[in-house]
């Protein structure tokens, strides 16, 4: 757990870095300081481990005021991850992740068996990485090594610098789906500075967004989407805020029922009397093991014998965790305007169509403007 | 491997020639050096440049890094400035100044010496410490590094090759500066050379040269083979890396 109180950064030179920022990231979350540049996210998250000092306020980490432990100890017990990665070129893989623990005087096998452990948790093999140098890793391996020297320690609390900043938009999603994944299984405490708003939509629990040294909002990804607090949020967030707030469902919350489902060997001239009786103008064909096999359009049928000769195989499918965002481009690409979403085994889960999304969306503008207007009169 | 032959086969003439040179024994009515001779002021030349290097690097080291610090941001500019510019004032008259306030011989060749000396090992040192990434060390220092882990942790490791790289700079040219050291009467193979050209006779010049270029190379290399040494895997691999690019 880490909050802040009142805190304030002014630099020698009077600049006002931070001011008056109150938060509180509850253990387990996700925080995300979201900003331009200058607004002073990176002082805010440098503060809680000392790195640059506090002017006035108090941080409490776990309760306990910051200020009263030694720095070092402190950063010791604090992932620390930068979007410039910083490993020593000197040292090996291994050592380099060992580093905290090192600095804690672990045994050396301890070391060992540590870093073995964080390389297979960022997915690096340990038996190929342990004893290469940094400059012999790529860009990305390198950013997971950074990510797995931050855990070295297994500290409660992480702190990441825009660790995904430096390298390319593909092998950046990947990491930030990685992650998250090794989130949702070591549930660290963070504090992760961004400047990109997709970034923070994709990551994080709660969402601080901040401004000339003032935090203005902190919500939820999806409430900061929809409610922005002022113009500013809005800005920021963008014109697009609705289709980013896509990112934040999954095919698998929102997907309906088929219709009408078709068997393989179903005679067609019963499943166009169907298709017209629900006035669906695509249905899905399935096989004799239930798998989705592809489209079959009511207009194709008259007069054919069998569905095989006239059924046509998807052009896309998606799975149950298939975000909203992608789903909805997949369609835009499809001729049929309509999603089937599959399990691992290609058997049919439910299908997705611009109708469906647009009516997921109506919902949760109103259920939102429900629930405010409920906390606004016991206010 | 090509660098090892030339180096070889430069030792090897030069050691020949000093040899060849003591063999004559003597040109006109002039003696050649005795063969005891050469080695005592062999000897008494590596006694020179070993004590001005020593005091160089004992002191030189230090003061670059800490020019390093921040506290030290308005003063080392200063610093570095003065090493630079004291590298091109010629070391003759450096040797001259030296001998002239501190009276001929020992004692002055090896103070011009060191100060000579020194002037690449600050630069190389101040160098070598600022060039390590502030990326690097803000990691440390945000893992929970004290102020002395990251000075010998990364730091020191990571310039050490630089910092090498001057002291093998300064030994190579303190060699020739030690035999201008001959003018003020230091001793060394300086003195056979100054013998040399002042009676004119270059075969006595050669016996204090040829030696003199010998000890050159042997240091030249034997720092070479330290430098090897003490340059962390890490960067030979980065090193390496970036030809390949």
């Amino acid at each position: 757990m880490i909050r802040l109180e009142n805190v304030y950064k002014t630099y020698p030179d009077g600049t006002e870095a931070v001011k008056d920022l109150n938060l509180e990231i509850s253990k387990g979350e996700f925080c995300v300081f979201l900003g331009p540049s200058g607004c002073g996210k990176t002082t805010s998250m440098k503060m809680i481990n000392r790195l640059i000092s506090l002017t006035s306020g108090k941080i409490y980490v776990d309760d306990k005021d910051i200020m009263s432990f030694n720095p070092n100890e402190l950063r010791r017990n604090i992932g620390y991850a930068i979007q410039n990665i910083g490993l020593f070129p000197h040292l090996t893989v291994w050592e380099n992740i060992a580093t905290v623990p090192m600095l804690k005087k672990w045994s050396k096998q301890k070391q060992l068996d540590r870093a073995e452990e964080l390389l297979e948790l960022v997915g690096m093999d340990p038996s190929v990485f342990m004893y290469r140098y940094p400059s012999e890793l790529s860009g990305g391996q390198q950013q997971r090594v950074g990510v797995a020297r931050s855990l070295g320690a297994d500290p409660d609390i992480l702190l990441m610098d825009e660790p995904f900043g430096a390298i390319d938009p593909i092998t950046r999603s990947k990491l930030q789906d990685e992650f998250l994944k090794i989130q949702a299984k070591i549930k660290k405490t963070i504090a992760f500075v961004t400047h990109d708003i997709e970034e923070a939509i994709k990551m994080g629990d709660k969402i601080a967004l901040m401004k000339a040294g003032r935090l203005v909002q902190y919500d939820d990804p999806a409430t900061l989407l929809t409610y922005p607090k002022d113009e500013f949020v809005r800005n920021f967030v963008g014109a697009d805020r609705v289709l980013k707030g896509l990112r934040l469902y999954k095919a698998k919350d929102v997907m309906k029922e088929p219709p009408v489902t078709v068997k393989i060997d179903e005679d067609p001239a019963r499943v166009k009397k169907r298709m017209e009786e629900s006035n669906t103008k695509w249905s899905m064909v399935t096989d004799e093991k239930d798998r989705f096999i592809g489209w079959i359009a009511s207009d194709d049928i008259k007069g054919s014998k069998s569905i095989k000769e006239i059924y046509k195989p998807p052009t896309v499918t998606a799975g149950p965790d298939t975000p909203l965002n992608e789903a909805l481009s997949m369609m835009i690409n499809s001729t049929i305007g309509t999603l089937a979403i599959l399990d691992e085994d290609g058997k049919m889960l439910g299908v997705l169509s611009f109708d469906i999304i647009r009516d997921m969306l109506g919902q949760e503008e109103s259920e939102q403007q429900k629930e405010t207007k409920a906390s606004g009169e016991k206010s | 491997m090509r660098r090892y032959v030339i180096l070889f086969t430069l030792l090897v003439l030069f050691v020949g020639v000093t040899i060849w040179m003591t063999a004559i024994q003597q040109v006109g009515m002039f003696k050649m050096f005795p063969p005891g001779k050469v080695v005592r002021e062999t000897i008494k030349h590596l006694q020179i440049v070993g004590a001005a290097e020593a005091i160089a690097i004992g002191i030189g080291v230090p003061v670059g890094f800490i020019a390093t610090r921040r506290a030290m941001r308005f003063v080392s500019p200063v610093l570095v400035g003065i090493a630079n510019v004291g590298q091109t004032v010629p070391t003759l008259a450096f040797i001259g100044i030296a001998g002239a306030v501190l009276g001929m011989g020992y004692r002055a060749a090896v103070v011009a010496l060191f100060i000579y000396a020194m002037l690449p090992i600050i630069r190389n040192t101040y160098a070598g410490i600022n060039s390590v990434d502030p990326a690097v060390k803000e990691a440390a220092q945000g893992m929970g590094m004290s102020r002395a882990q990251v000075t010998w942790r990364v730091e020191l490791p990571l310039a050490r090759p630089v910092i090498i790289a001057g002291i093998r700079t300064s030994t190579v040219v303190n060699v020739g500066t030690a035999a201008v050291a001959g003018m003020i009467g230091a001793g060394g193979l300086g003195e056979l050379i100054v013998t040399g050209i002042a009676v004119r006779v270059t075969q006595l010049t050669v016996q204090g040269a040829a030696p003199t270029a010998a000890l050159a190379i042997i240091l030249d290399s034997l720092l070479g083979e330290v430098e090897n040494v003490l340059t962390p895997r890490g960067l030979k691999v980065m090193k390496e890396k970036q030809w390949q690019q």
